[in-house]
């Protein structure tokens, strides 16, 4: 790869270096209210809900999303806005609606430990080990990003880009635990956009506003207008029937792919347990909702901008539309993965520039600070103080949480190198959420609201559920299934989904289901409705009820839908 | 939990507001002075003539007074007082909190 040396100069490694100093300051100023590990590894619970909404939304404004989405933008255009309104808003909205009062009234600190309390250790064990090891290669993913970034940027070597980027991660979250992760997940926030939102308003003011953007795309002589539209999106879902493509949006990736990542994530769902009441950490993602719709228009709409007005990644597009990729990357030395850092040197004056660089560097790192924070949680809770060392005081989690974090910053590195030698990381990752995500939802789902279901039908279903993932993947990769583009994930996550359905159901039958008594808090039907209230706090008004709120933001996705469509 | 349940009320007293609020604030006094400055020739073509430091820097000022501002309007309040003399925010927030009920503003 070529690089792509952005003209920094000293108002921009200043305004770079402020930011820095930000995000070790808050690490330093969070440790101040850490005495336990409640406190280290979940903020204690007392966060309020618009500081974990903005963070629960940071924590997946990693890497992957920023540069993926806008790669997919300047590749297919408009059917990329599928990823947020179909694959993340109704999602969010039913983890805050329907799932977030088990998490949070039955005062487990992990989503595996509900695992635990729900079907046993089976499951527990299953869940846990796969979620940890999943966050350290995610982590190294992120990581692997960052040091790409850098080593482009400003040229240095990957290992030492690698080294500082992850000590920086290190230092913060030692220091202040969940807290300084979700405080620079905040801070983060406002920085991407401060950074984005010129980026886009200036590139599309040199395109000639919305029209010039509209016009020149659909004269790119390639895939043209159908950019614009988000539905039916076939070049996005690989599929040529243009009803197969909705059904395959809609359920593949709206459904499992999405439901399976937003509500069973625990580095997502840590966010909203780190809040002070049932009632704030309902509205965590329901609050993160509204921002997250309007991600796209900052991150999608620069790709496409850049794919026309970058004569460097158009003439990329020309020619990988007939010579295929890795020839037209040889030729132009660019790729749709850089098309973000392409339309920033084209369009952003020195000043700005420092911001945008800060934004995404505090992106990646941030990515990678969650997959480190909800790793070190489990690790700690999960793992070592369920199976390996049982019943110490609290103040010895509290420095198992710090040793695995530790560890975790240490292993991220060596699979930030083993990530280099992926090429398409969008897929990769699309891959290990298919794995483990969506049976974790179907088993979730019906522990949740069916009381029979059995202890054994929990862990049974998880494995048969993931195994059958694994082989529709592997038939996919050697070509005894034929499905270009997502088609694959999309269909190994369904299959996951309904395979572990049917199983649990099957299981279920032949084995006793646990004690009702045992149910309250986990499961609807033996929960008293009086459990998902808070208690000592009066009815909140009506603009801070979970299901009004959530019904607002589902009325605003179904319009953004329709104007774009 | 309950001796923890006391305790994270002072770890709220560090007031987020206030960080975003003066970092924005730094970065917008940054970029209009850069602003005003002027772009060189070739920082004009690439925005298209548009000054973006000036209207930027502008932007992120009026953001980071509406971050401060709020957190002056509504405060953290923190139950233990012995705890809030320790805590650490800017010095904007000290003014409203450290007493008063439980309940903290948003």
């Amino acid at each position: 790869m070529e690089d792509i040396r952005l003209d920094a100069q000293w108002v921009d490694y200043l305004l770079i270096a402020i930011y820095f100093a930000f995000v070790l300051g808050i690490g330093w100023f969070a440790k101040r209210g850490i005495s336990s590990s409640i406190e280290f590894l979940l903020s204690g619970r007392s966060l309020p809900a618009w500081v974990t909404g903005l963070a629960f939304v940071s924590a997946n404004l990693g890497a992957v999303e920023i540069m993926g989405m806008s790669a997919t933008g300047a590749q297919y255009g408009m059917p990329t806005m599928h990823y947020f309104w179909i694959g993340a808003i109704p999602a969010m909205l039913f983890l805050g609606v329907v799932m977030m009062p088990f998490y949070y009234g039955s005062k487990v600190r992990s989503v595996p430990e509900f695992m635990r309390k729900r079907f046993g250790t089976g499951a527990h064990l299953v869940n846990a080990l796969s979620f940890a090891i999943a966050q350290i290669l995610i982590a190294g993913v992120n990581l692997f990003l960052l040091g790409t970034i850098v080593n482009r940027l400003l040229g240095w070597p990957l290992w030492v880009a690698l080294i500082v980027a992850a000590a920086i991660v290190l230092s913060y979250i030692t220091l202040g635990g969940l807290s300084a992760a979700i405080y620079n997940e905040v801070l983060q926030f406002f920085v991407i956009v401060a950074a984005l939102l010129p980026l886009t308003l200036i590139g599309l003011h040199r395109v000639g506003g919305w029209d010039g953007l509209v016009e020149r795309v659909s004269g790119d002589g390639m895939l043209g207008a159908e950019q614009l539209n988000s539905w039916p999106g076939q070049q996005l879902s690989g599929f040529d029937n243009p009803v197969l493509s909705v059904v395959g949006i809609v359920f593949g990736l709206g459904f499992v792919l999405s439901f399976g990542y937003w509500t069973t994530n625990f580095v997502e769902v840590q966010r909203a347990m780190a809040s002070k009441s049932i009632n704030a950490a309902r509205l965590t993602p329901i609050i993160g909702a509204f921002p997250k719709m309007f991600i796209p228009f900052i991150v999608v709409i620069p790709g496409m901008i850049a794919a026309v007005l970058v004569s460097q990644l158009s003439e990329f597009k020309q020619i990988s539309s007939t010579a295929g990729e890795a020839a037209a990357q040889a030729q132009t030395g660019v790729n749709y993965n850089d098309a973000l850092l392409l339309l920033m040197r084209e369009v952003l004056p020195n000043g700005l520039l420092g911001i945008a660089i800060a934004g995404l560097l505090a992106a990646f790192m941030a990515g990678m600070a969650a997959n480190i924070s909800a790793f070190n949680t489990v690790f700690s809770y999960d793992l070592w103080q369920q199976y390996v060392v049982k019943d110490r005081p609290d103040d010895y989690y509290l420095k198992v949480g710090r040793f695995a974090t530790v560890g975790a910053c240490i292993v991220a590195i060596f699979t930030a190198l083993i990530a280099g030698n992926f090429s398409n990381l969008m897929d990769y990752l699309q891959t290990l959420f298919g794995f483990f995500n969506a049976p974790l939802f179907a088993t979730f789902i019906l522990g949740m609201f069916w009381k029979r279901m059995s202890a054994t039908a929990g862990w049974v279903g998880l494995v048969g559920g993931t195994l059958s993932a694994v082989i529709v993947f592997i038939l996919a990769e050697t070509g005894v299934l034929d499905l270009p583009g997502q088609g694959a994930a999309f269909l190994a996550a369904s299959t996951a989904f309904v395979v572990d359905i049917v199983l649990s159901v099957i299981v279920t039958f032949m084995t006793t289901p646990k004690p009702a008594a045992e149910l309250r808090g986990l499961v609807y039907s033996e929960t008293p409705k009086t459990d998902f209230d808070d208690p000592n706090e009066p009815k909140p008004p009506i603009w801070k009820r979970p299901a009004p709120v959530a019904g607002v933001a589902l009325i605003m996705v179904i319009i953004l839908n329709v104007v774009f469509s | 939990m309950s001796r923890s349940n006391e305790l994270t009320k002072t770890a709220g007293a560090f007031d987020i507001r206030n960080v975003i609020g003066v970092l924005l604030g730094i970065f917008g006094i940054i970029l209009t002075i850069a602003g005003i400055i002027g772009l060189s020739p070739d920082e004009a073509e690439r925005t298209g003539g548009i000054d973006a430091n000036l209207w930027t820097g502008i932007g992120l000022v009026v953001a980071a007074l509406v971050f401060l501002v709020w957190a002056r309007l509504r405060p953290i309040r923190i139950v233990d007082d012995a705890a809030a003399s320790g805590s650490v925010g800017s010095s904007g927030s000290g003014s409203g909190s450290g007493s008063g009920s439980g309940a903290e503003a948003d």
